[in-house]
């Protein structure tokens, strides 16, 4: 039985010819995705945006996916890619389920898998126009890790995309620290996640917390966070300025 | 009386005449020159009694840090101080020049400056360049009227908020602020958060960097904490010291005055042009 590899055949013939042929640039997007390691596992925030451009489109996509029984795949960028990404890695679940020999992929070898897949499309000039954050617990052993849309892959005890990566990632270089709590990891994305909302034009207040452990994936109902504006010079901000704004 | 030409003042705001000759040159393949950028962190917030105003040390020219220990907390007036971020040069000259208007400002009305007056006139002049003049600077002070706080953008919006960071690392530095800021901080409290954003931009930025600047505006009373903090020291510096062997040695100590050598001749007309 063939192992299955998506690629495109002779793109690199046509790229001269036809430019509608590969992608130029993403329509519908996610925006980021925050994710880290804790005691039991691994703990990934999104919230459920997809922006049309500058218009908040969808309000109800679902950015983080289990993957099998071990793993987490979380997306920010084009959705389609990720819709394609996610078909990809269902044949690749079947494929291997129909070995039958009670192995089961685990997150480490679904994160080279997609590391190649991204790299060659990008190779190709044709991107899948994402960044995945791959979570996942095998064997008590946790694993997270982030590919690019360029192929640029890694692993780290936390990590985000997009805006994630000004704003989240100065709050989890301090604050994250091994064997958080379910409940401290919690609090710490969600500290994240508010300054995303607070700053982050594409971000929305509703948000899904994904949990992996080795008993399995969790994802939450979506919930928004509560923002605070009472600030005294947010009533009267010109109070000593009068005509300015 | 002559009435052919009436003298007119000459027009402030930017003169786009040499732009036409920039756009051939560029075209024809000239490389225009970069600019000497603070490539920054600055931030500033309202505490209980006034304002702090904090700022990294580090000024890049493109990959090189020009500067490891600039100042980028200028001062405009005795109760009002303004961090720079963008091109170095442009956030020098426009703090210098508005403190100067303020000081004359000053000695005709015989009253301290007010926060506002620098804010109008740093906007004036900035939206009178369009833009050109890359100067995005965090202005604050305590006045008659109270604490305030003022970012100016390049193009000469403004923005009155209780905390405000610039310049590159600003996100960094955001992220740390929105996280922490309360109301009604104590000037401990207030020194360790600015503290805190500025290192969160030198530690996340790869534009800013080196030491924390702090500076303490209350009613009154200012104090300018040059390198409050530095968190990067040479890591590894040798305790003995360094010496050099040397390698020069005293062959002759015989002194031969050269004008015995050399014949002097006098060229009439020849002399040196004044």
């Amino acid at each position: 039985m063939t192992f299955t590899v998506p690629i495109d055949n002779g793109d690199s013939v046509r790229i001269a010819e036809e430019e509608s042929q590969r992608t130029l640039y993403p329509y519908v997007t996610g925006t980021s995705i925050v994710a880290i390691k804790y005691k039991d596992g691994v703990l990934m925030a999104s919230d459920m945006g997809g922006s049309y451009g500058s218009t908040l489109r969808y309000k109800n996509i679902e950015r983080v996916k289990a993957i099998g029984k071990h793993s987490l795949l979380g997306a920010s960028g084009e959705i389609s890619d990720f819709q394609e990404i996610l078909r990809y890695l269902d044949e690749l679940t079947l494929n291997d389920n129909m070995w039958d020999d009670g192995n089961s992929l685990g997150p480490k070898e679904i994160h080279n898998y997609l590391t190649r897949v991204m790299y060659n499309r990008r190779n190709k000039l044709n991107p899948l126009w994402n960044t995945l954050v791959l979570g996942g617990v095998k064997n008590g052993k946790s694993y997270l890790g982030m590919v690019s849309m360029i192929g640029v892959s890694f692993e780290d005890d936390h990590v985000a995309t997009g805006f994630g990566n000004h704003l989240a990632r100065p709050i989890l270089r301090d604050e994250w620290h091994a064997d958080l709590s379910f409940e401290d990891g919690v609090k710490l994305l969600e500290k994240c996640m508010r300054v995303l909302l607070y700053r982050d034009r594409s971000a929305i207040n509703k948000l899904q917390i994904a949990k992996i452990t080795e008993e399995g994936v969790t994802v939450s109902q979506p919930y928004s966070l509560k923002t605070f504006w009472e600030f005294s010079s947010f009533h009267n901000p010109t109070a000593g300025a009068e005509g300015s704004w | 009386m002559s009435q052919s030409s009436i003298d007119l003042p000459p027009k402030g705001g930017f003169s786009f005449d040499l732009c036409k000759r920039n756009d051939m040159l560029t075209q024809k393949g000239l490389k225009a020159p970069s600019f000497l950028k603070t490539g920054t962190t600055i931030v500033g917030l309202i505490f209980k009694d006034g304002v702090i105003l904090g700022a990294d040390t580090r000024a890049t020219e493109g990959p090189i840090v020009a500067d490891k220990n600039c100042e980028k907390i200028h001062y405009m007036a005795p109760n009002i101080y303004c961090c720079g971020a963008g091109t170095a040069a442009d956030t020098e000259a426009v703090t210098d020049m508005v403190s100067s208007q303020l000081r004359l400002h000053r000695y005709q009305t015989g009253q301290d400056s007010r926060v506002i007056t620098a804010l109008t006139l740093l906007k004036k002049h900035l939206f009178g360049y369009q833009g050109h003049v890359s100067a995005a600077l965090v202005l604050g002070g305590v006045d008659i009227t109270g604490p305030h706080l003022h970012t100016i953008y390049p193009h000469g919006s403004t923005d009155t908020l209780p905390f405000a960071t610039m310049g590159s690392g600003s996100l960094a530095a955001m992220s740390v602020f929105e996280a922490k800021y309360k109301e009604g901080l104590t000037r401990d409290e207030g020194i360790k958060l600015v503290a805190e954003a500025i290192c969160s931009g030198i530690f996340n930025d790869l534009g800013s960097g080196s030491n924390v600047d702090i500076c303490v505006i209350t009613k009154g009373h200012k104090e300018y904490l040059r390198n409050y903090m530095e968190p990067n020291p040479r890591t590894y510096v040798s305790s003995k010291g360094y010496s050099f062997t040397k390698k020069t040695e005293v062959l002759l100590t015989k002194i031969t005055p050269l004008s015995e050598r050399v014949e002097i001749v006098e060229v009439a007309g020849e002399a040196m042009e004044e």
